[in-house]
């Protein structure tokens, strides 16, 4: 499965639904991604963001009412779904329920009427790498969700497709099977190198697989970016709260360049790293992570409203003047534990401070 | 908000080029765009345009536009007679058939007793089998020469009449609400029930206080259905009607008997107005009261009620029924071989022979006829049904409406509107077998396309748009994943449509022509006649095709399920 992977660019693309309870509603708007050859990109955001109607679009299952879908450079807006050239894994993984395994697989091919013998072996080579080897003669109900998974990827790899699209694919798994199957899912992607584009409302499974994230709210495109440049300089408060858990605060400039900046916040300044210049006296909002407070450190002082052992972390939150500040203390085994109640004094580490 | 910005006048023009985009989107697949069409020509012309005409030509007197033909209804205390008598017997046999229908439904779910295998057949049996067999059957017990009446209690009194009719349209339709409340009644969560005993609720008070009012809406439903069910019978009514005349069959005697295809028209209208009353309300207020949700079974298994002072009197009521239809149902087939039934009970192979020489013809088209018409209701069925669940296109919603309505359709009124619509130019079609193969696909195809709706919605699409990313054009998906999906509603469509056809009486009452007769109405001229024993043997006759082909397609299924293997 030597496919030459493919760029997918999607260019103005809108789409409009006109209910009848809501009258018109915009379920994506003015979209363009270019999504490059072999990237694992995601499709991330709530329910309801537009992840999904984009991924239909993509699929050919859902008519955009204005832009573009370019496969290759090619126009691929108006083809039916069957020539288009992609493959699709669902959310609640859609095998043909009176077909077995093998039969699964080999639908397309026997479609695009491959010789036998090569069916045969195309199928045994997609359920290696799927690693179901042994499952060629059950049916889908003589299988976990696991397994109809896999089964479902590797009807999906057999035909080898310009595009590998997955709409949820894990959302129907136990949570200790989504992890492991995430991986092998990026595993076999990496192997063969394909363009996938992948929808999650899960922003941990996001930043296990991707290569590049798009941050989708109301079908307006947020943020694209890499899992670590989405976490680390998110692009606005939604994305900020979106991906892990943010300390939002207000701040005032004191004086900056084009990459630092003093920014006071409560009283105290700190030297942080910015992207651009702003002007002194400017009001700004800054992102501090819970896992970025020093614990402890001389700075600021509240009272803590509550404490929780995690194992791997002890998580607080404190009650600072209007804000409720979350805090993550690593590693708490050796260290000192606050009770509610207490007075903590803490700070933020000024090179994790994100400056929105 | 941008909506009022941009002003009224060009929402709407963007709506439409939306829908013009969406059906360009559509139709990008031309097999689908035939499929559609030739749907929405069959449901136009052979549902929708006779209608029309009846509703037209009621309107029409000696050419001019006038309510000639409604105040003939009203002047003639006759015709007055026939709408109360109608609807007197359709409330008065949805009532008692729906009673019995939930004691039916009730026993077969809740109790613990035996023969329920025995109930659950004899529920289903009247509704397979042709609508004389029962009043055939209750002439034979209660007739003038009946073997109860005569026989046995030597009284001269006749059946013939409305109780006649309360008998057999109760125990022919009774059946159809056995099914629908079994269903309902298996879709209570139990644990509702055992929450109630748990409060300190008796098995009786669980019944008043959770199970009834959880069923009421579905009662409502049964006993609209059994209603309509009995003011569109014709079988029965002009069987053993007598002089108690109903709209169904007056229309008939009207049109064809008087020749006063017009005087029907308004008499139509009416049946056709009342029908359709019940069926929307049984569909549009009912419908969306029911507390039991039909999607996913039970969680758990019920725990049968063994309470003898449940169990014996429910028990005994439903044998009593059932034996009563069994001996119905044995009587006929005994009846063939009888050489004059109430007088000579010594066998004879006298009627048998009348049936397969003079009776041939008869045997053969309605087979021939019947064979014609099932696969085309089926596919039409499976299509349309196909279509409306999963394509968006213009006029679905006019399509959906015209074939569920289409089921309670009186035979009588299309049969009426066939002959006005078809027997004069530009397009002929009375007389020949064409309209007789139209009639019998109409009949039969929408109660498929309804249970293909039902079953379509129980699988994931995604399951077909898997097929299609696959490679599999749109006949492809239909053919290689839809249909076998929902190979059970394919097989008993394919049932239902060939019995459908075998049995038919009201409609086609008024298209068969000298060139092609059917076998129900040859039975209904024996009856009519008097000659029982002829009646007897065609009817056994019409139950032997009809098992013989039933036997074949469950064997044909047997083994394809066995092909597929059991996972399915």
């Amino acid at each position: 499965m030597n496919n030459a992977a493919k760029p997918v660019k999607l260019k103005d693309l809108t789409k409009t639904f006109t209910t009848a309870t809501r009258g018109e509603v915009k379920a994506v708007q003015q979209v363009n991604i270019d999504i490059q050859p072999g990237e694992f990109f995601t499709l991330l955001g709530p329910s309801g963001c537009g992840k999904t109607t984009l991924l239909r679009m993509i699929a050919g299952f859902e008519m955009p009412t204005s832009g573009q879908i370019l496969i290759q450079d090619q126009d691929v807006s108006s083809k039916t779904p069957d020539k288009r050239d992609i493959g699709m894994v669902f959310q609640n993984y859609a095998l043909f329920p009176h077909l077995n395994v093998f039969n699964n697989i080999a639908y397309g091919l026997k479609l695009k009427k491959v010789p036998k013998d090569e069916i045969v072996k195309r199928v045994h080579i997609a359920l290696n790498m799927v690693q179901m080897d042994d499952f060629a003669e059950r049916v889908p109900s003589q299988m976990s969700g696991g397994q109809q998974q896999r089964v479902a990827l590797a009807r999906a790899l057999v035909m080898e497709p310009s595009v590998l699209l997955f709409d949820e694919p894990l959302s129907n798994l136990d949570a200790k099977l989504r992890v492991h199957m995430r991986d092998e899912i990026r595993r076999i992607q990496k192997k063969i190198g394909i363009t996938t584009v992948y929808v999650t409302h899960d922003q941990s499974e996001a930043m296990a697989v991707s290569d590049k994230v798009v941050i989708l709210k109301d079908g307006i495109v947020q943020q694209v970016d890499t899992p670590q440049r989405v976490y680390q300089h998110p692009a606005n408060e939604f994305v900020a709260n979106f991906i892990g858990k943010a300390n939002i605060l207000d701040g005032k400039i004191v004086e900056s360049t084009e990459t630092r900046a003093k920014v006071e916040i409560r009283g105290v300044v700190f030297d942080v790293p910015v992207y651009k210049k702003r002007a002194k006296g400017t009001d700004v909002r800054v992102v501090v992570r819970p896992e970025s407070v020093l614990v402890g450190k001389q700075g600021f002082t509240a009272t803590v409203t509550k404490s929780v052992y995690m194992g791997t972390t002890q998580d607080y939150r404190l009650k600072f003047e209007a804000w409720d500040v979350e805090i993550s203390d690593n590693n708490p085994t050796s260290k000192r534990v606050y009770d509610e109640g207490e007075e903590m004094a803490f700070s933020f580490d000024p090179d994790s401070i994100h400056v929105l | 908000m941008s909506i009022q910005e941009t002003g009224v006048q060009s929402l709407k023009r963007n709506k439409f080029s939306e829908y013009f985009q969406q059906m360009r989107f559509t139709f990008r697949d031309p097999i689908l765009l035939v499929s559609v069409l030739s749907v929405l020509i069959v449901v136009v012309m052979f549902i929708l345009i006779p209608l029309f005409t009846i509703l037209k030509e009621s309107l029409f007197h000696q050419g001019k536009l006038s309510l000639y033909h409604y105040n003939e209804i009203i002047r003639l205390p006759y015709n007055l007679d026939v709408i109360w008598n109608t609807i007197k017997l359709g409330l008065s046999v949805s009532a008692v058939g729906t009673f019995i229908a939930f004691i039916f439904a009730y026993a077969i779910t809740y109790l613990k007793i035996p023969s329920k295998r025995l109930f659950k057949i004899l529920s289903v049996l009247p509704m397979i089998s042709p609508p004389f067999v029962i009043s055939l059957a209750a002439i034979l017990l209660f007739g003038r020469s009946g073997l109860v009446t005569r026989t046995l209690l030597g009284i001269r009194t006749d059946i013939y009449g409305f109780w006649g009719l309360m008998l057999t349209q109760t125990l022919s339709f009774f059946p159809i609400g056995v099914l629908m409340l079994t269903n309902l009644l298996q879709n209570i969560d139990p644990s509702v029930e055992e929450a109630s005993q748990a409060l300190g609720a008796s098995q009786w008070k669980v019944f008043t206080t959770v199970t009834l009012p959880l069923m009421i809406p579905g009662i409502a439903n049964a006993a609209l259905l059994i209603f309509i069910q009995s003011l569109a019978d014709f079988g029965n009514a002009i069987v053993i009607g007598g002089n108690y005349t109903t709209m169904a069959v007056q229309i008939y005697q009207q049109g064809i008997g008087s020749y006063d295809m017009a005087g029907a028209t308004a008499l139509a209208v009416l049946l056709l107005l009342i029908s359709m009353l019940g069926f929307i309300l049984q569909h549009q207020v009912i419908g969306k009261k029911s507390y039991v949700t039909v999607t996913g079974k039970a969680a758990k298994d019920r725990v049968l009620i063994r309470n003898k002072k449940a169990t014996i009197p429910v028990y005994t009521f439903c044998m009593a029924i059932s034996i009563l239809v069994m001996a119905m149902y044995a009587l006929v087939p005994y009846g063939a071989f009888v050489r004059l039934w109430g007088v000579d009970y010594s066998l004879t192979w006298r009627w048998m022979k009348y049936v397969f020489t003079i009776g041939m013809p008869y045997i053969v088209d309605s087979t021939i006829l019947s064979a014609l018409s099932t696969p085309i209701a089926v596919i039409l069925g499976l299509v349309s049904a196909f279509i409306i669940v999963r394509k968006t296109f213009p006029g679905k919603r006019l399509l959906e409406s015209s074939i569920l309505m289409a089921i309670a359709l009186p035979g009588t009124v299309m049969g009426l509107g066939y002959v006005l619509t078809y027997n004069t130019p530009p397009l002929i079609l009375t007389g020949g077998s064409v309209i007789l193969v139209v009639a019998l696909v109409i009949r039969s195809m929408p109660v498929g396309t309804r249970s293909a709706i039902a079953a379509l919605k129980q699988i994931d699409p995604s399951i077909e748009e898997a097929a299609t990313v696959c490679g599999a054009s749109s006949n492809k998906v239909f053919t290689s994943v839809t249909i076998p999906l929902i190979k059970p509603v394919f097989f008993s469509s394919l049932a239902y449509a060939f019995i459908r056809g075998m049995t038919l009486v009201s409609t086609i009452i008024f298209l068969v022509s000298a060139k092609w007769q059917m076998l129900t109405v040859a039975i209904m001229n024996q009856v009519d006649q008097g000659l029982y024993g002829a009646a007897n043997a065609y009817c056994l006759v019409l139950i032997g095709i009809v098992g013989l082909v039933m036997g074949a397609m469950s064997l044909i299924l047997k083994k394809m399920s066995i092909d597929l293997g059991a996972g399915y």
